[in-house]
């Protein structure tokens, strides 16, 4: 496995390694890893470094998932409308996506009441968008291949054979 | 939950008339595991390197096939050797990877574990009196199962120079008329080590010289690092010599489903069919269901988990020898086997005081034989959150010595 790969691999499991750490673990040295995981950034591979967090334990948010059925626009397909969508900070997640509708969006806000505000006031008002259906979020099980529900222990013997 | 203990009772027992319990079994001691396993229950907060098993759980897809199998209703014996389909399976990955041809038919068991082909292995063979060379250190049940089957445990010492492996000619020395069989094992449980292919055609040439049977436990060959390891199952002049034990607990992280096998020659298979038929009937049917979707789709599961091993093992060798406990890089299974010489504890004493001072638990290597002595038996099957505290704590506690 290509270098590139393996520190990829490394960082997506614990994104707070070192590149010393990372150095040692794929039997390569700080320096160049260094390099790479910079030119990684620079090329946009990496895009950020965040933390996951169990929504259950910090729960204030609402969210809400919604499907939006759009007209694209000549010359720019789907993108200029996706734009228009992805701007609003309270949009976590845009995608575009094949089958009923075309882009679903993941938005939060403090309330319910925010999120129907930001329906009915900013997104099915946007030129395009010919109609929306909301699903309020009630639960996460997984999220970016991490299970959030089940802390389970291990059951492993401490000392075996 | 966690594991518990259960106390045993206390009650003494007058001393029988009659001898109610065998000799053999009364006088082999207890695993030396075990007395770590005891220290180690009930103390808080330890980070244990002592387990012997994947920190994964089984793949998805492998338990799925295993509850679909049961919702099929397969819950009734299968065939002695096993399902058809997944000896077939077998025969198919050894061809595949061990490049050796063996006829699912006759010459392929499904066993509980790799630990139940063992056993067959050694009561096939050996009859009362014949002595089996064992490489030393090495995994626990070998010596016990040899002296069970009847026979007599001959311990074939290795070092850390010679890579863990034995020398031709300490071989010649522990053999006599009354060697039948030798068990080796590689990639190697407890020093990770793993075997070249020369020292391997060398040991095939010494069974063949003196007609012994070789029994390999390969149950770690799927978790090799920087290359892969050479099976005796490809010597096609030993084809008739060998025993091949293999099974799903190490690669497929499969141990608490109890699926090993065996494959060999047809007489001694046969012969290891009759044990298993009457002692065993078969294995367990579910688990043969999960144990084949494991054969024809778990491929890159393994190689995930294998590829994270690989790093952590680079991290834990790393920091023994930063730490100044020498640790030859061990190059296959999940288990970094450093010296503690230059500590000047015993192993024993290493791990005991270790794991009263910064609650870790490391297997002294004595619990593998006399020449683990001056070693400790690290599992990286462990996550590296656990990893990372344990060697911060194992580099506290060499500096307090
Ligand atoms: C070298 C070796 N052989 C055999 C076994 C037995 O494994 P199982 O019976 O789970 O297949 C083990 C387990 O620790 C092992 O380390």
């Amino acid at each position: 496995m290509p270098l590139r790969a393996q520190i990829l691999e490394t960082l997506q499991r614990d994104a707070r390694l070192t590149a010393a750490e990372i150095a040692v673990m794929t039997g390569s040295d700080e320096k160049t890893v260094t390099a790479e995981i910079e030119a990684l950034e620079k090329e946009g591979v990496i895009l950020a470094y965040k933390t996951l967090v169990d929504p259950e334990r910090t729960q204030s948010k609402v969210t809400c998932l919604i499907e939006v059925s759009v007209q694209p626009e000549r010359g720019s397909g789907f993108d200029s409308i996706a734009e228009r969508v992805y701007r609003f900070p309270e949009v976590k997640t845009v995608f575009l996506v094949s089958g009923g509708y075309d882009l679903l969006v993941m938005v939060e806000g403090d309330a319910i009441r925010d999120i129907a505000d930001f329906v009915t006031d900013k997104l099915s008002t946007l030129p395009n968008v010919r109609s929306t259906a909301s699903h309020f979020l009630l639960k996460k099980y997984k999220e970016m291949g991490t299970i959030l529900v089940e802390h389970r222990e291990r059951e492993r013997m401490p000392v075996s054979p | 939950m966690k594991p518990q203990t259960i106390e045993s009772s206390q009650e003494t027992v007058s001393p029988p008339s009659r001898r109610r319990v065998n000799r053999v079994i009364e006088a082999m001691p207890p695993s030396g595991i075990r007395k770590f396993f005891d220290l180690v229950m009930g103390r808080p907060n330890v980070v244990s390197l002592g387990v012997g098993e994947p920190d994964f759980v089984t793949p998805w897809h492998i338990c799925d096939a295993g509850i679909h199998s049961l919702e099929m209703g397969k819950t009734s014996y299968s065939s002695n050797q096993g399902i058809t389909e997944l000896r077939e399976e077998i025969a198919a990955y050894l061809k595949r990877v061990h490049q050796a041809e063996y006829n699912p038919a006759d010459q392929i068991i499904v066993t509980v574990g790799g630990s139940e082909a063992l056993d067959l292995a050694f009561r096939a063979v050996l009859e009362p009196g014949d002595q089996a060379l064992v490489v030393d250190p090495s995994f626990v049940s070998y010596a016990p199962l040899a002296a069970m089957a009847g026979g007599e445990p001959v311990r074939v010492a290795t070092t850390q120079e010679e890579g863990f492996t034995p020398r031709i000619e300490d071989l010649e020395r522990a053999t006599t008329e009354r060697t039948r069989a030798i068990i080796v094992n590689y990639p190697n449980n407890p020093t990770g080590a793993t075997i070249t292919q020369e020292k391997l055609e060398a040991i095939a040439q010494f069974t063949l010289d003196h007609d012994l049977i070789l029994i390999s436990d390969e149950m770690y060959h799927p978790l090799t690092y920087e290359g892969t390891s050479p099976t005796f199952a490809a010597l096609p002049e030993l084809r008739d010599h060998l025993i091949l034990v293999h099974g799903f607990s190490k690669a497929w992280a499969m141990t608490g489903w109890r699926m090993g096998f065996t494959a060999g020659p047809v007489d001694i298979i046969n012969g290891m069919l009759k044990i298993h038929q009457y002692c065993m009937m078969c294995a367990s049917t579910p688990s043969q269901f999960a144990a084949l979707e494991a054969l024809r789709h778990g491929a890159d599961e393994v190689e995930k988990m294998r590829r994270e091993y690989d790093a952590r093992r680079r991290f834990v060798v790393h920091h023994f020898n930063r730490i100044g406990l020498d640790c030859p890089t061990p190059y296959g299974a999940f288990y970094a086997f450093p010296s503690i010489r230059s500590t000047g504890l015993s192993s024993e004493d290493f791990a005991q005081r270790l794991l009263e001072r910064e609650n870790v638990a490391v297997v002294p290597g004595t619990a593998f034989g006399e020449c683990g002595e001056g070693h400790i038996r690290c599992s990286y099957a462990t996550s590296m959150a656990d990893l990372r505290k344990a060697m911060q704590r194992i580099e506290s506690f060499v500096q307090s010595l």
